[in-house]
């Protein structure tokens, strides 16, 4: 969608050599100018949730630190920060959280990592079900096929929110009991969980669609008449094919398995105080305290996850663009 | 055409039926016990014993769950609190009403936010959706597709507290948004829901907005357009006639599924603005361990999805006469 006219990248360069669809669309991608900003913009966010703890070191702070305790006099008897604007200042950098006074700074970049992890593992755990479903639906066909599709059906007749946020106790209680505290790798885990088991179903449909198509390929058929096993076939023929699908597909699923984590946290059922998680910081801005006295913490995990999320999308469309470039825009 | 009602409306019964089962046991067959947390600080095994007996826990799952279909389909004389007619999900665990009765309070609250949202971000949606395919490639189309792409990347978690930020609590503009009674005062009714009527199209409207241009792009590229268009039809008539019928198809099937889920339950956007309606209704019930009442919202929610994918199935009959129904 930018630059100028496009050279034909098949025939019209100096040297003659075969190029893999794999380079022509790197090639195409790296000449989509919004597709490299947003995959810079996507990295630095990654680049920051891996490395919050040294970020957090060399800024000094961590989010644990209770500053309304440590230094009462920053805030008023409310537990707002005295100074305005959220209290920020050149040694608060993005201010402190009303109530308890955590450190948004450290607090934010904190959160993006636990949220991105969360969904790293959704999306990784879903694309791997999806693969194993979805291809082997398409390429035994059959009674496999029909009951992997009923399955699909079944599942996309949850009502997939209310089902999280239902389901999220129970998996959280086959750790741990519910008089005990629940430490926080098991919420960590139930999250995973619960997202994945309603995830993976719209990928696996497309999968199954796409290895369909390719089933019905001559080098699919030259491959079984010399003799080689199915399994070396998905593997060996099929699974490069299905790669372009699978890579758009995934980069539209992380964001909406951010979102959906945060707007889980948001509700209470995620990841809990003190654990820094960037829907929690949702849930803590909208209440009372911030939405009568100063909304400035507010901006801070909402303006970021709209940067991500934009970027994440626009992302998804140079990615898709650049395997095929037929799409129109 | 009724044959595939008929047809439809068996499978969704039959999906209902497997999802109660999975929901049922998830609830009731995992190793936690609501009397738990209902027998508070003074619990002994007695007493423990005593509430299994009266929430009938201390039968075997199976046969818990016969009970439970068995109550839903003719409903029951056997509970403590009165009798429970036909679509019987049994009592509240906290609050001891009437589960199908305490979703029948909830359901209006849902039902004027959702259809009242969807009027809003239907018109605005395919309003500028259709303007920016109309205007391709001019600055308005660029206008439209930039802010809707913004605007559909933001959270209600986050619209939604903003609004209530601004509108409410720094410039007194509104009341705090309630649910009121339509037919007891239409008034108040409107102007209590308007905030979250707002927040919620703002986003929904934004995603129908890129749906609709590019599916109105699409086409407009079809070939019967390009016919129809050197046939020396005015570009109006083609848009109108033609892409537009053509486009809707992608819309309806979303509309319809979007529908059915904000119907189950606009879950964060009652949460938010703390609405009385069936989204708030399952909030609540998770964290009391409500599990009739959360099953109750489960199915009902679930009963919603799948009559608007039947509805939704029959309409493209009505819009495209190439599918015929069997």
């Amino acid at each position: 969608m930018d630059g100028g006219p496009e050279p034909d990248t098949n025939t019209g360069t100096v040297k003659l050599e075969g190029r893999s669809p794999g380079q022509l669309m790197w090639i195409r991608f790296k000449r989509d100018r919004t597709g490299v900003i947003s995959a810079f913009v996507v990295g630095f966010f990654f680049l920051i949730a891996l490395f919050a703890p040294l970020i957090a070191k060399v800024y000094g702070k961590n989010p644990y630190t209770v500053y309304a305790d440590e230094r009462p006099e920053l805030f008023d008897s409310a537990g707002v920060p005295v100074q305005p604007n959220g209290g920020i200042s050149s040694e608060f950098w993005f201010g402190l959280e009303p109530g308890n006074g955590y450190d948004v700074f450290t607090k934010l970049i904190y959160g993006i990592r636990t949220s991105l992890f969360i969904s790293l593992a959704v999306t990784v755990a879903v694309v791997l079900t999806g693969i194993l479903l979805g291809v082997t639906a398409g390429y035994l066909g059959g009674r496999t096929d029909y009951w992997i599709g009923r399955l699909i059906d079944f599942l996309l007749a949850f009502p997939s929110q209310l089902f999280f946020i239902a389901s999220m106790p129970v998996v959280v209680s086959l750790f741990v009991s519910p008089r005990d505290e629940t430490p926080t790798y098991v919420r960590v885990v139930a999250l995973i969980v619960v997202q994945w088991v309603l995830g993976w179903m719209s990928l696996a449909r497309i999968l199954r669609g796409t290895t369909l198509a390719i089933r019905e390929r001559e080098f699919i058929e030259a491959a079984r008449v010399s003799g080689a096993t199915p399994w070396r076939i998905i593997r060996r023929e099929i699974l490069p094919n299905v790669v372009t699908p699978l890579l758009v597909q995934a980069t539209y699923l992380l964001p909406s398995f951010v979102t959906i984590e945060a707007g889980l946290s948001y509700l209470g059922v995620g990841v809990v105080e003190p654990t820094p998680d960037w829907g929690q910081m949702f849930s803590k801005a909208s209440t009372e305290l911030v939405l009568q006295n100063d909304i400035t913490y507010m901006f801070f995990p909402g303006v970021s996850m709209i940067i991500f999320i934009v970027a994440f999308n626009l992302l998804g469309d140079s990615v898709r663009d650049a395997f095929d470039p037929k799409t129109a825009r | 055409m009724l044959r595939f009602l008929v047809r439809r409306t068996l499978g969704a019964i039959v999906i209902l039926f497997l999802l109660s089962i999975v929901t049922f046991l998830l609830f009731f067959g995992m190793p936690r016990d609501p009397a738990l947390l209902m027998c508070g600080k003074t619990c002994n095994p007695t007493s423990l014993a005593n509430i299994h007996h009266v929430l009938g826990l201390d039968k075997p799952v199976p046969e818990q769950y016969w009970i439970f279909l068995h109550n839903l389909v003719l409903g029951s004389n056997q509970f403590d609190q009165g009798p429970c007619p036909a679509p019987c999900f049994g009592y509240s665990y906290h609050t001891n009403d009437l589960v199908w009765q305490t979703l029948m309070d909830r359901l209006p609250t849902t039902v004027s936010l959702t259809l009242g949202g969807a009027v809003c971000f239907l018109i605005i949606g395919l309003g500028t959706g259709l303007l920016a395919a109309w205007k391709r490639g001019t600055l308005i189309d660029k206008t439209a597709t930039g802010g809707a792409m913004v605007l559909s990347s933001m959270q209600i978690y986050f619209l939604g507290p903003l609004a209530l930020a601004v509108l409410v609590y720094q410039t007194h503009w509104f009341d705090k948004p309630a649910y009121n009674n339509f037919t007891g005062d239409p008034v108040t009714w409107f102007t209590g829901l308007i905030i979250p009527w707002v927040v919620l199209s703002t986003i929904f409207a934004a995603q129908y907005t890129r749906m609709a241009r590019s599916s109105m792009i699409e086409q407009l590229q079809e070939e019967h357009v390009r016919t129809a268009r050197a046939k020396g039809m005015s570009r109006q008539y083609v848009f109108f006639r033609y892409a537009w019928r053509g486009s809707l198809i992608p819309i309806v099937t979303i509309f319809g599924i979007d529908l059915g889920s904000l119907l189950g339950g606009a879950i964060i956007t009652e949460y938010t603005f703390s609405l009385p309606g069936l989204g708030q209704l399952a909030v609540q019930s998770v964290f009391f361990s409500d599990l009739p009442l959360l099953l109750g919202v489960m199915l009902f929610s679930a009963a919603m999805i799948l009559l608007f994918n039947i509805i939704v199935d029959a309409a493209y009959a009505f819009i495209d006469p190439r599918v015929r129904l069997a």
